[in-house]
């Protein structure tokens, strides 16, 4: 029995608007980098499922290289976050206000 | 067989995803965050598309998310408070992401005869296929990439570096 592509694309979108929500309502600021790796999985499936549908190498293509800038986006951003909490000792984001200690 | 494979691992992912949305503590949504990264492995394996299915494991749910459990606990992230965050992310952005979800999957499901069936084996890009377009015609964006890394690297070490 074959899958119907359109299910792969509502669960992208579902995963991408899930992400967006808990960027929207997350407090923390880890949870909400986390968020934002979500939304990039959710496209990610899109770039396959539709790589798949014409199928063109392609997209598989720009899903590695999503992969590859989300992993250096990681590093920066984890680093940023830990040199952020050394300064003030919190992870909420409501506390983190001034861009000078 | 591919259906139940499909349903399993889609609302394994689903699950996780929402998990991530409910929970408060940040190791709990990470660890719920690993579930949607692996079983989204498993659709792009469906999908054909076997080298991302086993970059997906080694580098999101291995390296990316490893980093993210290793941060959380160095910072002994306790659980989430709960402060009244922006008036705007509330009545803006809630409606517009559930908007968002709707419109995207209204469009989708009113092309869906045109998307038709994803058959498992119809398309599968092998590694020697992806690596030929990477080498041949991407070379210099691949390089390119290869120099952001470097260049991610030594500005995670000097950020995350003690000040004296």
């Amino acid at each position: 029995m074959a899958v119907p592509m359109v299910c792969y694309l509502i669960l992208s979108a579902a995963l991408f608007s899930i992400g967006i929500f808990a960027f929207l309502i997350k407090r923390n600021i880890i949870t909400i980098f986390m968020s934002i790796e979500l939304m990039l999985n959710g496209v990610n499936l899109a770039f396959v499922a539709f790589a798949n549908h014409w199928h063109q190498v392609s997209g598989q293509i720009f899903v590695f290289f999503v992969m590859v800038v989300a992993a250096a986006e990681a590093a920066v951003g984890l680093a940023i976050i830990i040199s952020l909490f050394r300064s003030r000792n919190t992870l909420n984001v409501d506390q983190i206000n001034l861009m000078k200690l | 067989m591919n259906l139940a494979i499909f349903i399993l691992f889609g609302l394994l992912c689903l699950g996780g995803a929402l998990n991530l949305l409910l929970q408060r503590h940040p190791i709990n949504s990470a660890l719920s965050l690993i579930v949607v990264m692996s079983s989204l492995s498993v659709l792009y394996l469906l999908l054909g598309a076997e080298f991302l299915a086993a970059a997906q494991i080694i580098v999101y749910s291995g390296a990316i998310m490893v980093l993210f459990v290793f941060v959380i606990m160095l910072l002994n992230a306790g659980e989430e408070e709960r402060t009244h965050g922006s008036q705007v992310a509330y009545l803006a952005g809630i409606p517009g992401a559930l908007a968002l979800f709707t419109v995207l999957a209204s469009t989708f499901f009113t092309l869906r005869n045109s998307f038709g069936n994803a058959r498992l084996g119809a398309f599968v890009a092998t590694t020697s296929d992806l690596s030929r377009v990477l080498f041949r015609n991407l070379l210099l964006p691949f390089e390119v990439t290869s120099v952001l890394i470097l260049v991610a690297i030594m500005g995670a070490v000097v950020l995350a570096r003690k000040e004296h």
